[in-house]
């Protein structure tokens, strides 16, 4: 499946629009590094543990958003966008949300 | 004497916060500026569109990263509140966040031997909530469509275009 934040893609023609399809999660920290954390607020810098949540997280909601796709035939999902929103101290949303459509190669 | 000892585990956190968060930005800004100048051939794109001369694979790549500010930044910009204007201890903060998720972003689409990422997009996300007038952690994320860009593909307008656009902006640091 081709999932892209463009508009187009040249060289495929598109044949059928389906509609938006997003997918989300909603994590939250695990309490021990949430402590670590914590101490990293005195000194600065980036904090790895959430880096790493919220990337894994980010592609579980585009595998959601994919499988959704898939689901009402598309072949790919254009237009990609992708949000983070803090829900509560501690949880996060991440959303990932696009256009399925169905494309076609153009040949020459 | 409760006061005391609370003022001076206020003072030795203040000076835990100046000096190892300064250190640390100084070696991560180094780091940055290296990889900046390795990755900087790559171009990135803010168009909807993705120039002509590009080919497959066109897939999404992303680059994210989350920074929180240390105790002495926390402190200044918490007096800079009171007077307003420019709160430079978050600048640099947020400055630095972007720049990574930018090239974290590029490592992504250069593993994909992409040489072109295209619609760019740029986000960013407060993490903590509930701190009154704090920045705390913040979550930058950077993405966009990763493609290889050939540029004998179109010899008259693309290329020149291009590399002008690929300049890599040099800041102070």
């Amino acid at each position: 499946m081709i999932v892209t934040s463009i508009e187009t893609i040249p060289g495929y023609r598109i044949v059928k629009h389906l509609g938006l399809v997003q997918g989300s999660t909603v994590r939250s920290k695990h309490a021990g590094k949430d402590i670590l954390a914590g101490l990293k607020n005195i000194v600065g810098g980036e904090l790895t543990a959430y880096t790493e949540l919220l990337e894994e997280s980010r592609n579980e909601a585009l595998d959601r958003m994919k499988t959704q796709a898939s689901s009402i035939g598309a072949n790919a999902v254009l237009n990609v966008r992708l949000a983070t929103s803090a829900v509560t101290a501690g949880a996060a949303e991440l959303l990932a949300y696009g256009t399925a459509v169905v494309l076609e190669r153009v040949d020459g | 004497m409760d006061s005391l000892i609370s003022l001076i585990i206020f003072l030795v956190l203040l000076t835990l916060g100046y000096f190892i968060g300064r250190r640390r930005e100084k070696r991560h800004y180094q780091s940055i500026l290296e990889r900046e100048k390795e990755y900087a051939d790559m171009i990135i794109l803010h168009e909807k569109k993705p120039p002509p001369g590009t080919s497959i694979p066109y897939v999404l790549v992303t680059g994210s990263v989350v920074v929180s500010s240390d105790y002495f930044k926390t402190f200044i910009a918490g007096l800079r509140n009171l007077v307003g204007g420019r709160v430079s201890a978050y600048e640099s903060l947020l400055d630095r966040a972007r720049r990574e998720a930018i090239l974290r972003m590029k490592e992504q689409a250069r593993a994909l031997r992409c040489n072109t990422v295209a619609n760019v997009r740029i986000v960013t996300t407060s993490l903590s909530q509930g701190g009154k007038n704090q920045l705390g952690t913040v979550e930058v994320l950077a993405y966009g469509t990763a493609m290889v860009f050939i540029p004998e593909a179109n010899k008259p307008a693309g290329p020149v275009r291009l590399g002008a656009q690929s300049k890599p902006v040099q800041r102070r640091v």
